[in-house]
């Protein structure tokens, strides 16, 4: 394609750089330096989407992040991007660009016969409207869901890897324009650490789109000179195509960087992109200022653009965006797109300028061009149907001035201060009149400079950035004792901006008038708002969607701020603008979620065993990070017919477990036993060496927080078991207490819980199978009892073998060096095949328990269960204090009626009661009906041929046998039960002291 | 985000950290002689102070030390860090 409207010279592209990248699968040619805003408008494409709300024709307005209408699908397949801006994308080889909201086709738009009926959808129809009948909704929905189409997601995962990047520096720089360059080189020249970020591929910013000198040279060469002075300084990080997207609390500031967006074969998304957290000791903010639209009818035109673009199109990128001008505008900023024009020969029809007498140096040098200048007048009309076709003149007191055709109107309402950061931070902001728009305030660590302070011109720019820099890195700490001479540039004297918001009279009732040109709210909708009791800026935005799109309103809501003042009859100053949020322009999610997906998303713990139980074909459930052995299916067999296997080869013979996850802290010291006397409910100084207690532990509001055995190794050295999930919250109440509350204990603790394996051999034949492994420690029952521990070596590894048992049974639980764990599970393995050993899961080991009534803290407990609640009330000492025990004599902790640990057992045995089953008295459709506890587990047992629950019900322990009923999700379904005694199996405990 | 000064590893992002609440409230030395209203003041009760507030905090993700963050809770600049004593 010819690029018609690429001017033959000039520009900042590369034209010795031809490439092709494809708009909806016709393919554009353009030339490196290129956006893809810029290739389509030089190769003609006017019509880049529809809007969001009527389906209006919509082109390119701007050549920046402000753009409400040039968003674009970019890619395909598993790396295609939604929402990225035309304007600030560069143009790459192959790179595939989609519009985003047209529906079925850009050209044919099925939606915009809503155009047609906008008088019957204004702003708050859809909150009135669509919410009745209800039963509609789902069409509603249905319909609301295509038509609200923002681009579509990938369809298949995101191949690309994102990160993130934590960074500190003395001075980040927001912004390599003109006051950025200035700024970075003024802090880097103390020494200061700096990190200079822009959202364009090449630094200068505006500087790139000016006919201006700096320093003698002109100005896109001096942005060079400066750009590579910064890259060769130590100590300076350049982020270009990088959006500085958030200010949080203490000045830390996310920055998303776009990678490899020049490679060619990726498909033109972002291959991978950076998230930095930056936390700068100074922020140099140099985002320069968005220029304001202005009002009149059809102000959405393709063809209507900001002045400044038309400009920035010629100087930067040699592309004219129409054949015949008009401008309209009320500082002196489009008299310079003005002259740019007739240096790029395009006709400049009229210009409207609102000041009745504008009397700076460009409106003269305009004037000296013979373009004809109507002062006092504003254009009031866009006619044209897909493009802008004429604009209609009229003076300021309504008398017509006629029709001037055209195909490109620039407009200028001056420029807003692009504070969008400073704001997010809840920075004070003022409002300066000059500029009729909100500014920023400087504070200690926050330096604005350049246009975003209100003072436009380059020579303030160049002169701010140099202060602010030399300010910043002092600041930081950094300063040299001299600062450098600011670059230099020709002072342009300029006339005032006159604010200008509403069209004259009835003039401002043609319609529509477009405030926010992205969400489609006009001036109608904002009446609307206002004449509906909704006057805070907040919701005017709520109740119309002002600056709620992906432009987040950078060009409606500074607009938006004057128009309501003049609505209401106000100073904008107390009209205000609607709080700025992150993010500044839209960041991808993959960027955001960096290495935090997939298996990274949570790290997994496994044990040494895991490589033989995934070749068992165990079925794996997650405790916490862990991943534990579930249960262990043979060919063909249910879950349930494999636990009822494995329950019943514990019961009967012996069963293998890995219990390596359990937690483990070794307890050491002088005090050890002091300490644990402290932390646990019962008695530990008197425990001698060898030998393993139960220990519950209590929150200090006396519920029950973990419980567990613990071993005393030696005189002064206990190793401490945690349940699993608990193991690190113990360490850490435990390190809380010795750390600021008992300073004066001598005791050290150490997790050991990855240290050591834990291989739990259970079952009437487990003696023999350890003995069959071969160990050096005697083990007959006096020798080894029950309840005592003995070090030793098992298969020729040293273990610690701890005679305690979670299943009722004989029972070892044998701890190696984790190193040497799959050794000693394969010999135990090995030496009880004879024996019909069986590996057992998870699930056998809650069913063994739970036949033995044991708890399960976090199952039976849930924080607010006490000892007693639980039938643990025996280990409770008397003799000492013990955290949480105060609390165990507050009125609410002796209540009777609190919930107590029963068993259940059902009238129907086979019938598995729910866990989590609401326990009531006597079935009944009253609501609410009176609930006396939940089922806490349930299983079926195979021992007993029959299912078994535990419930906490309150009162239950003094009325066990009583009859209870156990709800389900069927109103009409109660299952009938009795309560009992929570020790189903052994009550006596015989079998564990064999 | 907060940068908090480790006494002893320096200053770090807060979620290496972990919040313990309020400083400077002992567990009563004689448990047994409070009312229950004294108890439960001890327990639940907390100033939720505007302004200076001296706060645990443990460097959880480091050298997971206890010590006490004066942090002014409007500005939420944080005036210093102090290490318990007899801390070893």
């Amino acid at each position: 394609m010819s690029q018609p409207f690429r001017l033959t010279q000039g520009g900042r592209i590369h034209r010795d750089e031809p490439l092709q990248f494809t708009f909806d699968g016709r393919p554009i040619d353009a030339f490196r330096g290129d956006t893809v805003a810029s290739a389509l408008l030089a190769n003609g494409v006017t019509l880049v989407g529809r809007s969001f709300k009527y389906h209006r024709p919509r082109g390119i307005v701007s050549a920046g992040a402000e753009d409400p209408n040039a968003f674009v699908q970019l890619g395909r397949g598993a790396r295609t991007l939604p929402n990225r801006l035309a304007t600030v994308t560069p143009a790459t080889p192959g790179l595939e660009v989609r519009h985003v909201n047209a529906w079925p086709s850009l050209d044919f738009d099925l939606m915009s016969a809503f155009g047609l009926a906008a008088p019957f959808i204004p702003a708050g129809f859809y909150y009135k409207t669509l919410m009745w009948p209800r039963r509609f909704w789902p069409l509603y929905e249905h319909f609301l869901r295509h038509a609200a189409g923002l681009g579509h997601a990938p369809d298949a995962p995101d191949p690309d890897r994102y990160d993130h990047v934590h960074a500190h520096c003395d001075v980040l720089v927001v912004g390599a324009g003109a006051a950025g360059l200035a700024a970075a080189r003024a802090a880097a020249q103390t020494g200061a650490r700096v990190i200079v970020a822009d959202e364009q591929a090449k630094f200068g910013g505006g500087l790139l789109s000016t006919s201006e000198r700096v320093d003698g040279l002109p100005a896109p060469q001096w942005a060079d000179a400066a750009t590579a002075q910064l890259s060769s300084a130590s100590d300076v990080t350049l982020l270009p195509n990088t959006t500085a997207f958030g200010l949080y609390e203490s000045n830390l500031v996310l920055l998303a960087e776009r990678l490899h967006t020049d490679q060619p074969d990726n498909a033109g998304a972002e291959s991978g992109a950076r998230v930095w957290r930056v936390l700068p000791r100074q922020i140099v903010l140099a985002t320069g200022a968005h220029e304001r639209p202005l009002l009149f009818a059809n102000n959405d035109r393709p063809g209507v653009m900001l002045a400044g673009a038309i400009s920035t199109y010629v100087n930067r990128y040699a592309v004219v965006t129409g054949s015949r001008a008009v401008l309209f505008t009320n500082n002196d900023s489009a008299y310079r797109t003005a002259l740019d024009l007739v240096e790029a020969e395009v006709p400049v029809a009229a210009i409207a300028d609102v000041r009745v007498d504008p009397d700076g140096i460009l409106p003269a040098q305009t004037r000296a061009q013979g373009i004809p200048i109507h002062t006092g007048a504003v254009v009031v009309q866009a006619h044209g149907r897909g493009r802008l076709a004429a604009a209609e003149l009229c003076s300021l007191d309504g008398a017509p001035l006629g029709t001037v055709e055209c195909d490109l109107l620039g407009v200028s309402g001056g420029f807003a201060p692009a504070l969008h950061l400073h704001a997010q931070a809840g920075a004070p902001m003022t409002w300066n009149p000059q500029i009729a728009a909100f500014a920023p305030q400087p504070s200690h660590d926050i330096h604005p400079a350049g246009a975003v302070t209100g003072q436009l011109d380059l020579a303030s720019a160049l002169r701010q950035g140099t202060a602010a820099g030399a300010a910043a890195a002092a600041a930081a700490g950094c300063s040299n004792g001299h600062t450098p001479a600011a670059p230099q540039a020709a002072e342009t004297p300029t006339s005032d901006l006159k604010p200008y918001w509403l069209p004259p009279g009835d003039l401002a009732r043609t319609k529509p008038q477009f405030v926010d040109v992205h969400e489609d709210v006009t001036l109608d909708d904002l009446r609307l708002s206002l004449r509906e009791g909704f006057e805070s800026i907040e919701h005017v935005k709520r109740y119309t969607t002002l600056g709620m799109g992906p432009d987040q309103g950078k060009l409606a809501n500074p607009l938006a701020t004057g128009v309501i003042a003049e609505l209401l009859g106000r100073d904008p100053a107390s009209v205000g603008t609607p709080r700025h949020r992150p993010a500044y322009s839209p960041v991808s999610l993959g960027a955001i979620a960096g290495r935090h997906i997939g298996e990274l998303a949570d790290p997994v713990r496994v044990t040494p065993m895991q490589d033989w139980h995934e070749s068992a074909g165990t079925r794996f459930e997650n405790v916490g990070q862990w991943r534990r052995a579930w249960y262990y299916p043979h060919p063909g067999e249910s879950m349930h017919e494999a636990v009822a296997r494995e329950c019943l080869a514990v019961r009967h013979r012996v069963g293998i477990l890995d219990y390596s996850t359990l937690g483990k802290i070794e307890v050491t010291g002088p005090d050890a036993g002091e300490f644990l006397d402290r932390v646990y409910t019962n008695a530990w100084k008197r425990l001698r060496p060898g030998r393993c207690r139960y220990g519950l532990m209590l929150g200090k509001d006396g519920m029950i927080f973990d419980d567990g055995v613990t071993a005393r190794l030696d005189h002064q050295r206990y190793l401490m078991f945690t349940s699993t999930a608990n193991a690190a919250p113990v360490l850490a109440w435990l390190e809380q207490w010795l750390q600021t509350e008992w300073t004066d204990l001598r005791v050290y603790l150490t997790s050991v819980s990855e240290h050591w394996s834990n291989i739990a051999l259970a079952g009437p034949r487990s003696r023999e199978v350890l003995a069959a492994a071969g160990t050096d420690i005697p083990l007959a029952r006096e020798d080894f009892p029950f309840m005592t521990f003995r070090e030793g070596t098992v298969a020729g590894v040293p273990a610690r073998v701890f005679r305690i048992s979670f299943s009722g049974e004989l029972s070892y639980e044998i701890n190696v060096p984790a190193d040497r764990a799959r050794h000693v599970w394969e010999a135990l393995f090995d030496a009880g095949r004879s024996f019909g050993i069986t590996p057992y899961g998870t699930e056998t080991m809650h069913v063994l328990r739970a036949e033995k009534g044991f708890i399960i803290v976090g199952q039976e407990t849930d924080g607010s269960v006490t000892p007693e609640d639980v039938g643990l009330g025996r280990l409770l000492s008397r003799r000492k204090d013990f955290l949480g025990k105060r609390s165990l004599s507050r009125p609410d902790s002796v209540r009777p009626d609190r919930k107590q640990l029963v068993g259940l057992l059902t009238d129907d045995p086979a019938q598995v009661l729910p866990e989590g089953g609401h326990v009531v008295d006597a079935p009944g459709r009253r609501r609410p009906l009176p609930m006396r506890g939940h089922v806490t587990s349930s299983y079926f047992s195979p021992v007993l041929g029959r299912s078994i629950a535990l419930a906490m019900v309150a009162g239950g322990r003094a009325a066990l046998g009583e009859r209870l009923y156990v709800a389900t999700l069927d109103d009409d379904r109660w299952l009938p039960a009795r309560s009992c005694h929570p020790v189903f199996y052994d009550p006596q405990g015989a079998r564990q002291h064999v | 985000m907060l940068l908090i000064p480790c006494p002893w590893c320096g200053p770090r992002e807060d979620d290496e950290f972990t919040f313990g609440g309020e400083a400077d409230i002992p567990r009563p030395a004689d448990p047994d002689a409070l009312t229950d209203e004294q108890w439960a003041d001890y327990l639940f009760m907390r100033d939720n102070r505007r302004g200076r507030h001296r706060e645990q905090w443990c460097h959880t993700a480091g050298c997971r030390r206890w010590f006490i963050v004066e942090r002014d809770t409007v500005t939420n600049e944080i005036l210093g860090a102090s290490t318990y004593g007899n801390s070893s």
